[in-house]
């Protein structure tokens, strides 16, 4: 549905994005993951047809956003960082005139603006002026400008920034309800947003792809050991001695901050070798009362700082 | 093309659902006002002195006595207020980032440059059309030629329009509604002074070149009812340089 090839954007000599490819398959939710100033929002000014490239391509549903902007625009709807809202228009009239410059036919125009209140929850602000609206209901309007016209491909930059987090849940349900139908590019720097509604990430760095994967594809490929976090009730004083004397464990540490109810440790093991079983029976025989055992997945956050890290050392 | 009327619906609500409108055409209204009062007053004294000089009424020209003196300044007031009625039109969406919704929507940038043009334009015909109580009024009382009256207000249309491009292309340039205002104000004094700057090189081709180029050499001829091709010719083509400036600075910031 996206491709986008070798794309790189200067704004004179700041390089903003750099040979950037990737690829978003039709009803696909993609995160688009950085640091401010990464790039994100560049790249979706290009791929909305807001603004052209240096060099490279970017497709969307089949047309070159540079050579046929006019229908890539149609087939896209934009959420900018910062809602494009009239305050002095009431949501009822701004959403018909985005209907209207969207192209929408002026018969299906009442309708469109009526599903869409129902689906972004507007209807009992529909009379209001957009200026003195809260944050999540502008929001919330912004969402449903980008969606009135049905657009096959959807850019949010940053959806659900300056939310409370309880307009942060509904905007993600939101989204993760769009999936299948609509093409989604999402972009944040939260990264639990991206594990809640995202299939795949693109973690982008100083203009840069790093990675392009799922979430658990990334993890695994940068994880160097199995992790076990573990809690005991009452271990004894060379009890991590003892764990790392059983067979296939790497390493054992204390994990910062005590726990209220035991100790909580982590233990390293090879990758590829389940030592849960083994560790489980160990720790019962020595009576020190088990209470907690579970894998530690790489969090989003170690896959990014491991990612940086890893550019630095190059 | 269809989407410009669209843009220009737009901002003839947004004129009114903010003071703008309301504020400018008041303005202009009660300054207009004023000054119509007092040339027609001193006008009628001008007739009655007239009457007991000569012992008969003599034909009284109230185009040439009242219309001509009232519309020039008119002219003076639309130089003060234009800026501020156009000053918002680009300046306003670049600040509150809805530029970027009409950039991104299937619009062509001429459809939202023509569009905004038209808005501000009907918001000035509808000024302009308030101020027909005037000749009505005199209409009551005395005979009018509504020939030159007609092509009086074709030159104030014609020199609005003018204002109006040349408001937009300053809005284009900036965020600041302010320095809009400012820079199109600029822009339009410069015009206005061409006329003076022709009338010190009198004679010379360079004289005739300026006074070709002046604002109020041609708009005075309309006053007085010489409706001529180069006349309109001339506001046309300052129009189209205006739009066609304001379509390039948009094009060019996507750049930036």
């Amino acid at each position: 549905m996206i491709q986008v090839e070798h794309l790189t954007k200067q704004f004179g000599n700041r390089v903003a994005i750099q040979d950037l490819s990737f690829e978003v398959s039709k009803g696909e939710v993609l995160g688009f993951l950085g640091p401010n100033g990464a790039g994100k929002t560049t790249t979706m000014r290009i791929l909305t047809g807001f603004m052209p490239a240096t060099t490279g391509t970017a497709r969307v549903a089949g047309y070159d956003v540079w050579e046929s902007p006019q229908e890539v625009k149609r087939r896209i709807g934009y959420l900018p960082e910062q809602p494009p809202l009239y305050n002095d228009m009431t949501v009822t009239e701004y959403l018909k005139f985005v209907a209207r410059i969207k192209g929408i036919s002026p018969k299906q125009i009442k309708n469109s603006v009526q599903q869409v209140c129902e689906q972004c929850s507007l209807d009992e602000v529909r009379g209001r002026l957009i200026g003195n609206l809260s944050r999540g209901f502008r929001q919330r309007v912004g969402l449903a400008q980008a969606l009135i016209h049905r657009p096959e491909v959807l850019i949010l930059d940053e959806p659900t920034s300056g939310l409370d987090p309880k307009q942060i849940i509904e905007v993600r349900q939101l989204i993760k309800g769009l999936q299948g139908t609509h093409t989604v590019i999402l972009s944040t720097h939260i990264l639990p947003e991206v594990t809640a509604v995202c299939q795949r990430v693109v973690i982008i760095n100083e203009g840069r792809v790093m990675a392009v994967d799922t979430q658990e594809g990334l993890s695994a490929k940068l994880r160097k050991s199995e992790k076990i976090g573990l809690k005991i009730k009452s271990p004894s004083p060379d009890c991590i001695e003892k764990l790392k004397a059983i067979p296939g464990v790497l390493n054992v540490f204390h994990e910062t901050g005590l726990g209220q109810d035991g100790y909580p440790y982590v233990v390293e093991s090879q990758l590829g070798q389940d030592i849960r079983e083994e560790l489980a029976r160990y720790v019962v025989a020595n009576d020190w009362g088990l209470l907690e055992m579970r894998p530690i997945a790489m969090t989003l956050e170690d896959v990014f700082l491991r990612l940086t890290a890893e550019e630095l050392e190059r | 093309m269809r989407h410009f009327w669209t843009i220009a619906s737009k901002e003839i609500r947004s004129y009114f659902n903010s003071p703008i409108a309301y504020v400018l055409i008041a303005v202009f209204l009660i300054i207009n006002g004023y000054l119509f009062f007092s040339i027609v007053s001193f006008a009628s004294r001008q007739s009655v002195q007239l009457l007991r000089f000569q012992g008969a009424a003599p034909q009284i020209n109230l185009n040439e006595l009242v219309f001509r003196p009232t519309f020039h300044n008119m002219s003076v007031v639309l130089l003060l207020i234009m800026p501020i009625l156009t000053m918002r039109l680009f300046s306003e969406e670049k600040k509150t980032k809805t530029a970027e919704l009409l950039l991104t929507s299937p619009l062509t940038i001429s459809e939202i440059v023509l569009g905004k043009y038209l808005g501000a334009l009907i918001i000035y015909l509808s000024m302009l059309g308030l101020t027909f109580y005037m000749p009505l009024l005199l209409s009551i009382y005395s005979q009018l030629n509504w020939g030159t009256l007609l092509s009086g207000y074709l030159g104030l249309f014609l020199l609005g329009s003018v204002f109006i491009a040349i408001g937009l292309f300053a809005s284009s340039l900036t965020e600041n509604q302010i320095i809009a205002a400012l820079a199109s104000f600029g822009l339009l004094l410069l015009i206005w002074l061409l006329g003076w700057a022709a009338a010190t090189v009198e004679g010379t081709g360079m004289g005739e070149v300026l006074s070709y180029l002046s604002i109020l050499d041609h708009f005075d001829g309309l006053l007085r009812g010489l409706v001529e091709t180069r006349t309109v010719v001339y506001y046309l083509s300052l129009v189209a340089l205006g739009l066609f400036l304001t379509h390039r600075v948009v094009e060019s910031q996507r750049w930036k």
